[in-house]
């Protein structure tokens, strides 16, 4: 694709839309958090600031910007600074490779993909990043020269090496699937015609939950938020941070959420596909078809942050060998079992000229060849309980 | 404008690597190594790399690079520990002979590489191919022409893996 000063432009100005909508939804996001939390606990919540509460966000940042910024005096000073600034890069680095909507038509022959860039290697490039993300955290708290703060470091680090290679795993069964890296090919693979029942979700039941358990691990949030455990860490890995450089730790956790719910609708959710987007597009043109999808991929993302709160408000936290436990012995090993299925899932109808249906109906059989699998082997594995009678 | 980009990641990389060489901070020397890293996989990504730019950051930067500033910060630190600073710092620091020996392996890769004539060899071996995605390539070549070696270290990765959790379980 040859690229003129017209696409130039309207790229330019597509990343800056993205850099603003991301920045906003994360500022929104603490809002809703609030809101959801009052929801569950049956309290009133955020209503002074404006309508509703709505102006809640900007209250909040004026509180931030005026604390006093406070460095401790033996601190490393530039690995202090810089660290929450870099956290906060590469939060938001990952949505370049998230596509937020089908090609745009430009007029004069130019069209333009709403995503920021098209490479070969999309989902891993979400990987990379992601696992540069540790590194805020855990230089941060070293930082810090803290003990608490130090220990929490320590548990980030240790809780998203762990959990993503379970989550690695989880893709590597998407990308079996699909045959690409490429985040728009995932998503086009899953936009054949048959509405939502091509979505990856439906061939990918195990892949889903596995990705899922490992994006609340790999985010912080509750019920794998031990990186901040108040009952034993004090604030964590921010115990020292205060003013606008807490604030950026507290938003990049956000933007994390929201970028992570739009790569989940992108790899499970059919991403911009929503059902009779062909009739839409038959009607209306390519540009209103286009722009409904990314209203679609956005509505998707959101509904994942808010199961993010919805969990925080739900569970309570692990412990930290449990957590340990559920990555190592349970996700690991599950996930495994999933690539090896899928592999079945995509030879069984080939082979023996079944409908693609059965494919589905494989992928499914996998949970309960699965869960007959556990059943056996804790019944063979854990010691009986001795009952005590009372005589 | 593509030279530029070399000129720029090939200085990030290459001041970051003398920084490894010549602070006496362990910690510091261990972000510069990250931005070597850095720097490695932009180099790559230049000649066309994709897959192997990304692999570089996922493996290096996101793997060894994090389990070696794990070791780095639960080491020992006696030295500065009366002030209150938690900097971990060397108390060797030959940065003479670390100069050199640096040198010596520049001036022998250069040798070895000059040497080589890649080029002409690779000119008379293979027909052009078209830049495109390296992602297709690497993985029909390691299945079909390269799979023995793949093999091999498959198994002997799996024995490192063995021998790690056999070593760290405790002994009954």
């Amino acid at each position: 694709m040859e690229i003129t000063s017209t696409l130039f432009a309207a790229k330019a100005i597509y990343i800056g839309l993205i850099f603003a909508i991301t920045l906003g939804v994360a500022a929104y996001s603490t809002y809703g958090e609030r809101i959801v939390a009052a929801w569950m606990q049956d309290r009133v919540g955020p209503d002074r600031a404006g309508p509703f509460g709505i102006f809640q966000p900007l209250a909040d940042a004026v509180k931030m910007f005026m604390k006093e910024d406070f460095i401790p005096a033996n601190s490393s000073k530039w690995l202090f600074i810089a660290w929450p600034c870099l956290s906060m890069l590469t939060a938001l680095l990952t949505s370049a490779v998230v596509p937020f909507g089908d090609k745009l038509d430009l007029g004069g022959g130019i069209e333009m993909d709403l995503q920021g860039i098209d490479v070969n290697i999309g989902i891993l490039w979400v990987f990379g990043i992601v696992s540069l993300g540790v590194y805020g955290i855990l230089v941060g708290g070293w930082a810090s020269n803290n003990k608490y703060s130090l220990l929490g470091a320590i548990r980030a680090a240790s809780q998203n090496i762990s959990y993503e290679l379970a989550m690695g795993l989880s893709i590597i069964a998407i990308l079996m699937m699909t045959g690409s890296l490429s985040t728009k090919v995932i998503v086009e693979t899953q936009q054949n015609g048959a509405g939502f029942l091509s979505w990856n979700i439906w061939s990918q039941p195990i892949g889903f939950v596995i990705f899922i358990v490992c994006a609340f691990a790999e985010c912080n949030r509750t019920p794998f938020d031990l990186p901040e455990c108040e009952t034993e860490l004090i604030g964590g890995y921010h115990t020292e941070y205060s003013s606008m450089k807490l604030g950026f730790y507290l938003f990049s956790e956000y933007i994390n959420m929201f970028v992570s719910g739009a790569v989940m609708a992108t790899l499970y959710f059919g991403g911009y596909d929503y059902p009779f987007n062909e009739v839409v597009e038959a009607q209306f043109g390519q540009n209103i078809a286009a722009l409904v999808g990314v209203g679609a991929l956005m509505g998707k993302a959101l509904f994942f942050v808010f199961v993010f709160m919805w969990v925080r408000w739900t569970l309570p936290r692990f412990r930290y060998d449990q957590l340990m436990n559920l990555g190592w012995t349970g996700l690991i090993p599950i996930s495994m079992f999933n690539v090896v299925w899928t592999g079945l899932s995509i030879l069984i109808p080939t082979t023996f000229n079944l409908p693609a249906w059965a494919s589905i109906v494989v992928s499914w059989s996998g949970i309960g060849v699965l869960l007959i699998g556990l059943i056996i082997y804790h019944g063979a594995t854990s010691k009986k309980k001795t009952v005590a009678l009372a005589h | 404008m593509i030279q530029l980009v070399f000129i720029a990641f090939a200085l990030l990389s290459v001041v970051s690597a003398l920084v490894v060489l010549l602070t006496n901070n362990v910690l510091y020397a261990a972000f510069s190594l990250l931005v070597t890293f850095l720097g490695m996989a932009g180099l790559y990504v230049i000649v066309g790399a994709d897959f192997l730019g990304v692999a570089q950051i996922l493996v290096y930067i996101g793997g060894i690079l994090v389990l070696l500033i794990f070791g780095v910060m639960l080491t020992n630190q006696k030295g500065t520990k009366s002030q209150g600073r938690n900097d971990i710092l060397t108390e060797n620091t030959n940065r003479v002979i670390g100069l050199v020996v640096a040198a010596g392996m520049f001036g022998l890769l250069y040798f070895v590489f000059s040497k080589g004539h890649f080029a002409e060899v690779q000119a008379s071996l293979f027909t052009d191919t078209p830049l495109k995605a390296t992602t297709q390539t690497i993985g029909l070549q390691l299945m079909t022409d390269f799979v023995l070696p793949f093999e091999v270290s498959g198994v002997l990765l799996m024995a490192a893996l063995l021998g790690a959790a056999y070593l760290s379980t405790k002994q009954k």
